[in-house]
């Protein structure tokens, strides 16, 4: 039920960004989602994209440092308190949200959002039991 | 004024008669009391007595500092330790620093030498010192203050650090005489300037700078903005200490080296060949007249040239010109000595970093800024920027503690760290000296 997430380490400047996207352009990687998080010397790019192991065989030739790390895709009712209730009842189990963005495409009529758990195992139970849909990697890739 | 007339202006040939007298009693007693000397004098196939005259110095093996860092931390010592009083070290490897004692004699004949050197440097009874350089384990916050009481001017002990506090003793104490680091002072000037004291305003005449590389750009800087004569003093604590050799004021052109406890040489850092005066090679110290730990041959990396012409200060003793390098890669971060290789071992014990490394020395106003620029690899990088961050508080800390100078971590791309034919470049060093 999770989905692949690369992570790409940048420095933190001019044309780093263009760089990332210009070799995924050239391998034919189709970007789905992607946040960065950046301080004063350095950035963390996360990337959900069409082919995983491509994306990352072409950055690594690059010469990137690329991770790769497990998320789930949830889907959030795209309504007033469709994310409160969700992170409401993690929180109450004690599970955190190391980070979170959303995802371009839309299911139905509700939004998904990917998240990063400090407990992903226990996270994607919660979830479950409380009846809401995660997306699997592979049907996330194709959205 | 000099403060030890007698010994400081003797003719040449007198001082080598008794040069020639105290190197055989220190090659007895280091053949006698030191293993070390003992194996190389036999690897040499020599006794002390195939020594019959000063050239004869030249038929002995050197001494390095990794020989010193193989007898850590006492196996030099040439007295017991009960006929030791003092122990001083300096940075060394991760956990192994370079180890030296001194008698109550050894105390007493530094105390002397800093005296000559304080006196030369400007220094009179009558002078109230601010000592700057760092109390510790380095040689020359007591160095200093020893050679003050010795000489019987006032020593205010400030140490280093705290630059606020320090100005504010400078303005309400009155000192005359400033002792510290060349680029240490550029910085109390600042802090004085930011606090609205104007340095020049303050009783300062001479400043008695050293333990880092200076150049004459910089002298005039220093005299410019501190409005005092700034004057060079050398020395390293496994000769001695500070005041092993010392620029006097008078003619500020090059340090007289105390030759009647210090017999130098200039040598080809390839060859071993020992060069005649005038050129340019490594500095190379014997010590005739220290108890606890003689050092014989003993090569301190530092390039320069000696100058016998006489002086006007009425000094005899040669002259070294200021060092212009190392040779080693040896840097000097705000008087801490720093080798590459020290970094690499820092970064080589913590988990999951790997020493692909890169260290940029940069001079902000007057401070040396250290920058170590570490490539992220796989095994340590993280989705995660607060474990990124963690991991750069880590490294961080790890060299303060280990080498005792704070730096700037920056974690960069793999490709980032320029590489010549293969091989990375470990050091760029931006500090115009």
């Amino acid at each position: 039920m999770r989905a692949e997430q690369i992570s790409v380490f940048l420095e933190n400047k001019a044309g780093r960004l263009c760089e990332v996207t210009g070799i995924l352009a050239e391998a034919q990687v189709n970007i789905r989602a992607l946040a960065l998080a950046d301080t004063s010397d350095f950035g963390v790019l996360r990337l959900i994209v069409d082919d995983t192991e491509k994306a990352k065989e072409a950055l690594k030739k690059a010469g990137f440092t690329v991770g790769k790390t497990n998320v789930l895709a949830v889907e959030v009712p795209d309504r007033p308190g469709g994310l409160y209730d969700i992170l409401n009842l993690l929180q109450a189990r004690g599970i955190n949200v190391e980070y979170m963005y959303a995802f371009v495409q839309q299911s139905g009529s509700n939004a998904v959002m990917i998240f990063r758990f400090d407990n992903t195992d226990e996270a994607l139970k919660v979830i479950q039991e409380k009846g809401l849909r995660v997306i699997d990697g592979k049907t996330l890739y194709g959205m | 004024m000099i403060y030890d007339i007698e010994y400081e202006t003797m003719p040449r040939e007198a001082l080598e008669a008794i040069q020639f007298r105290r190197l055989k009693a220190t090659l007895d007693r280091g053949y006698a009391s030191v293993p070390f000397y003992r194996k190389q004098f036999e690897a040499a196939g020599l006794t002390p007595g195939d020594i019959q005259c000063l050239q004869d110095l030249q038929r002995l093996p050197f001494t390095t500092k990794q020989d010193l860092r193989d007898n850590y931390p006492f196996g030099m010592f040439a007295v017991p330790m009960e006929n030791v009083v003092r122990i001083h070290a300096s940075s060394g490897t991760t956990g192994q620093p370079t180890v030296v004692g001194y008698t109550a004699r050894d105390v007493d004949t530094w105390a002397s030498l800093m005296a000559r050197s304080l006196m030369a440097g400007g220094a009179t009874r009558g002078d109230i010192i601010h000592n700057a350089y760092g109390y510790g384990l380095f040689t020359g916050g007591l160095g200093a203050h020893y050679g003050a009481e010795k000489l019987g001017a006032s020593v205010i002990p400030v140490s280093g650090g705290n630059t606020k506090r320090q100005v504010v003793i400078m303005k309400d104490f009155g000192p005359t005489i400033l002792t510290a680091t060349p680029s240490y002072a550029l910085h109390l000037a600042e802090v004085a300037d930011e606090m609205g004291v104007s340095f020049r305003d303050l009783k300062f005449k001479y400043g008695i700078f050293g333990a880092e590389p200076w150049s004459e750009n910089m002298r005039g800087d220093i005299e410019e903005k501190l409005g005092l004569v700034a004057v060079d003093i050398y020395g390293l604590s496994e000769v001695i200490g500070p005041g092993v050799a010392m620029e006097c004021h008078e003619a500020k052109k090059g340090l007289h080296i105390f030759e009647d406890h210090f017999i130098p040489e200039i040598i080809n850092p390839e060859t071993g060949e020992v060069l005649p005066y005038g050129e340019t090679g490594e500095l190379v110290f014997t010590s005739i007249t220290k108890e606890a730990f003689p050092v014989i041959r003993y090569r301190t990396r530092d390039i320069t040239s000696l100058n016998p012409e006489p002086c006007i200060c009425g000094r005899t003793m040669v002259r070294m010109n200021k060092v212009s390098g190392r040779s080693d890669d040896m840097l000097i971060i705000r008087g801490v000595n720093v080798f590459p290789s020290q970094i690499e071992s820092v970064l080589m014990e913590m988990q999951n970093v790997e020493p692909h490394y890169q260290l940029v020395v940069d001079r902000e106003g007057s401070l040396d800024i250290l920058t170590v620029m570490v490539e992220v690899s796989e095994t340590m990088f993280s989705d995660e920027v607060k474990t990124l961050q963690g991991m750069e508080k880590e490294i961080t800390k790890n060299i303060k503690d280990y080498l005792g100078v704070s730096a700037k971590v920056k974690l960069v791309e793999p490709k980032a760290i320029a590489r010549s034919q293969g091989k990375a470049v470990r050091v760029i060093d931006n500090r115009k000296i």
